[in-house]
């Protein structure tokens, strides 16, 4: 299946739920937020909320930011 | 003296709040945070890396569970834009508050203040805890406080710019006659005396980044930070003299020769 995730356009192989996107992307669900078409998914539905072809996914978490999200340099990004 | 600052129940040990943008590394991040004496540390919202996952994480160096964590909407600059920022920032946390920015100008960084207006009264009653970055214009404040701000956070120059307070006589009247709410000064802090200053005017906080990410010693920045806010505010507590243009002899003339 074809998801956009956080702005790129990946298959994923075992991934029907949010819970098992963040799953096989081994992203820790304590730390980020899950949007899905644009509507954000409580951690306690991540288990229920069924991923379809084309859906648009946004994985966040915060980095270093101050009155201008001026971010910290090294942070991989 | 007793003096904390308690904002919608949660006290605060420190008056001076941190960002923690712009820094060499985590590493110095956390050093700084911690000479600065903050216990709030204002983060962004942004995309997690998801091809690299052995990159750091911010909250490996800043333990969420010793600072209050407070997501900005930094960047945004549309009201939807800042909504959407809002609600992922209070899903990846722990908590309700939300810095609230909307931006309307990319070269000063300005508060789109009518933007600015129409989402804190939306977060609002979505049960944030809201803390807009707003212009130093009192009637602005007032109306953000009528909006359900849980605080204001004018601005003493543009972000980053380190021009300090430029406005004293409206910071004065926003804390004097304006709103109830606390005032945290927001943005434009460039040296220790310029949060004093702030802190004498009679502001409840003073938050800062790049004024002490930027400095040639961070960590000893962090720190002159501190003791000018603590300053600033006994300062403030104690009530300055009245100025005068002539001078009052302080000894007594009683038993000269």
């Amino acid at each position: 299946m074809r998801l956009k995730i956080n702005g790129e356009i990946r298959e994923v192989l075992n991934a029907f739920t949010v819970k098992e996107l963040l799953s096989e992307l081994k992203i820790e669900s304590g730390r980020v937020a899950v949007e899905v078409n644009l509507t954000v998914i409580r951690k306690a539905d991540h288990e229920n909320c069924r991923l379809n072809e084309g859906d648009a996914v946004e994985i966040v978490n915060f980095v270093g930011g101050g009155e201008d999200g001026g971010q910290t340099r090294n942070q991989g990004h | 003296m007793e003096d904390k600052l308690v904002i919608r129940g949660i006290e605060f040990e420190s008056r001076l709040w941190v960002g923690t943008g712009k820094y060499r590394d985590f590493e110095e991040t956390k050093k700084a945070v911690e000479a600065s004496g903050a216990d709030v540390v204002t983060v962004a919202v942004r995309r997690v890396n998801i091809t690299d996952r052995n990159s750091d994480n911010l909250f490996d160096y800043i333990d969420p569970k010793k600072y209050k964590i407070l997501p900005n909407t930094a960047g945004c600059y549309t009201v939807e834009d800042a909504l959407r920022y809002s609600r992922l920032a209070r899903e990846a946390g722990i908590s309700d508050l939300i810095k609230l920015e909307v931006i309307g100008d990319e070269k000063t960084l300005f508060p789109d203040t009518m933007g600015l207006l129409k989402a804190t009264e939306i977060l609002a009653k979505e049960g944030f805890i809201v803390f807009p970055y707003t212009n130093d214009d009192p009637v602005m404040a007032k109306r953000l406080e009528d909006a359900g701000a849980a605080a204001v956070m004018p601005l003493g120059a543009p972000i980053g710019s380190g021009l300090g307070i430029r406005n004293p006589y409206n910071l004065r009247i926003i804390i004097e006659t304006a709103v109830k709410v606390p005032v945290i000064v927001d943005a434009g802090v460039g040296t220790a005396s310029d949060a004093a200053i702030a802190m004498e005017l009679g502001c409840d906080a003073v938050l800062v980044n790049t004024g002490i990410a930027g400095a040639k010693d961070p960590l000893s920045m962090a720190s002159a930070m501190k003791h000018a806010v603590i300053a600033g505010r006994l300062a403030c507590r104690a009530g300055r003299i009245q100025r005068k243009l002539y001078a009052t002899a302080s000894s007594p003339i009683e038993g000269m020769l």
